[in-house]
């Protein structure tokens, strides 16, 4: 008999703030996280904004010395998961360690380390790498220091398929705990890749917007849609079996019931033309999770404001849910968290979630020219309350990459 | 002189004050240091003293003591 997979606790690092409840009423409120990049010097840049996190301190979580050998990405998953953990009230002493995991995705694991490190090389020589190069690199050491810290031994890994990655590591989390193959797995994912080289290289690709006004640089599903803006951050989830949560009274924000994966096999960045592996990939969840197209409330879009990527996601909405797209909602919240890239899928599961449990819609922001012939509600503006059963979100990666989660109310 | 200096990088390095930091601490057992602290610390040495310390050499400093003599007797 399949388990039940419930969401019992959240975190967030992002631009919108620290927390899930703090990052929620932004969201809420529809406010923008995007500013002016501060972090380096931006003038030789097409790009000017990003949603950057100005004035991080993580020394109120993290060990002074610790934080030393850590890249940013791990900061921040391991913030976010301190915070999602002390949100669930879970005790990992009192839990059967090999009964808990981490499954937790980042996109491009520690740049700014291999840049840094990769300066010194040029700079002084090899001898002067460090000796923590590597292990603060690699993408999976987010997976490995939150297991450090809490000592879990259990189910542990690292999902790496770009922007899908956090979403493909819930719905991997879901799988394992529902087979029964553990109580509770600490999921999410991060990333830290507003970088000198990693910002030029999406500036290379053409893929990020070039409007410098912050309030106008991410306009999903909007006429003037001109390209995503990259976000930095963190989100982490407690993914806990139902009974298991309800042994230990947790509270619970939602449940997790459908998990869909596919892959383009197409191009290395461009979406297929007609979306065929992400209609699959939703049509999949919503398989999985047992119910029909038309119970689906709300949609959580990958919706990245890129104009090749918006209209193929349009019409893979229409072409999975028929005449039942236009009594949908659908918002695209990187409008106001930018794009978290391999940490999309976490903070959006997270917004997901707390839109069923407070029944509330978050909107779509800077949404100001409709394209007619996306004839969707894209809640513009302005969020607002709605009671709905099912939702769905979805996310899809460079590499053709498609994943999305199907969560439902908790009643 | 060169013991104040060592223990400064020993203190940063190593994420301890400098009044914990010995002749004769072991960067091992009294320390905290693993494996790679050791390496980061070697090189953060030899480049504040502008040395090379070999290999071979690097692995019998197991203390502070044993830091500030090589310094000492290479400088």
């Amino acid at each position: 008999m399949k388990k039940r997979v419930v969401i019992t606790g959240m975190g967030v690092v992002s631009s919108l703030g620290t927390g899930a409840e703090e990052f929620w009423e932004a969201i809420k409120s529809g406010k923008c996280g995007i500013s002016r990049v501060t972090k380096f010097d931006i003038s030789d840049y097409p790009t000017k904004v990003a949603a950057e996190i100005k004035d991080f301190d993580y020394s109120k979580y993290i060990d002074k010395k610790e934080a030393k050998r850590m890249d940013r990405f791990t900061h921040f998953a391991l913030i976010a998961a301190k915070l999602a953990v002390e949100n669930s009230g879970v005790d990992f002493e009192k839990e059967d360690s090999f009964r808990c995991g981490v499954i937790f995705g980042s996109g491009i694991g520690g740049i700014e380390t291999l840049g840094d490190q990769h300066s010194v090389l040029v700079e002084k020589g090899p001898g002067r790498v460090s000796p923590f190069f590597i292990p603060m690199m690699i993408p999976n050491m987010a997976a490995g220091r939150i297991a450090m810290e809490y000592k879990i031994n259990g189910f542990t890994e690292c999902v790496v398929t770009a922007c899908a990655s956090s979403n493909n590591a819930i719905g991997d989390a879901f799988k394992v705990i529902q087979r029964g193959d553990a109580d509770i797995i600490v999921s999410g994912g991060a990333e830290a890749s507003l970088t000198p080289v990693a910002f030029a290289g999406f500036c290379s690709a053409k893929a990020m917007s070039t409007v410098e006004d912050p309030d106008n640089a991410c306009k999903p599903f909007d006429a003037d849609a001109s390209g995503f803006v990259m976000g930095e951050g963190a989100g982490a989830i407690i993914v806990e079996e139902l009974e298991h949560a309800l042994k230990r009274g947790a509270k619970i924000f939602a449940e997790i019931v459908g998990y869909g994966c596919t892959c383009d096999a197409y191009h290395i960045t461009a979406p297929h033309p007609e979306g065929l592996g992400g209609i699959k990939c939703m049509q999949a969840a919503i398989a999985d999770a047992g119910i029909a197209p038309e119970d689906i409330g709300y949609i959580n879009a990958h919706g990245t404001a890129t104009p090749v990527g918006d209209p193929i996601e349009v019409q893979v909405i229409k072409n999975v849910f028929g005449e039942h797209a236009k009594k949908l909602s659908v918002s695209s919240t990187k409008s106001m968290t930018g794009h978290l890239l391999g940490a999309a899928g976490a903070v959006e599961a997270i917004i997901t979630s707390l839109a069923l449990k407070e029944g509330f819609l978050p909107p779509t922001i800077s949404h100001h020219s409709d394209v007619p012939e996306y004839e969707l509600d894209f809640v513009p503006n302005k969020g607002r309350n709605a009671d709905i059963k099912y939702a769905i979100s979805n996310a899809l990666g460079f590499g053709g990459h498609n994943a999305a989660i199907v969560l439902k109310k908790y009643e | 002189m060169v013991l104040e200096k060592v223990k400064k990088i020993i203190a940063e390095q190593l994420g301890v004050e400098e009044e914990e930091v010995a002749m004769e601490s072991s960067f091992i057992d009294d320390l905290g240091a693993d494996s790679l602290d050791l390496v980061e610390l070697i090189m953060a040495l030899e480049e504040e003293f502008d040395i090379e310390i070999p290999d071979s050499e690097a692995e019998k400093i197991t203390t502070v003591g044993d830091a500030v003599d090589y310094i000492k007797n290479n400088t």
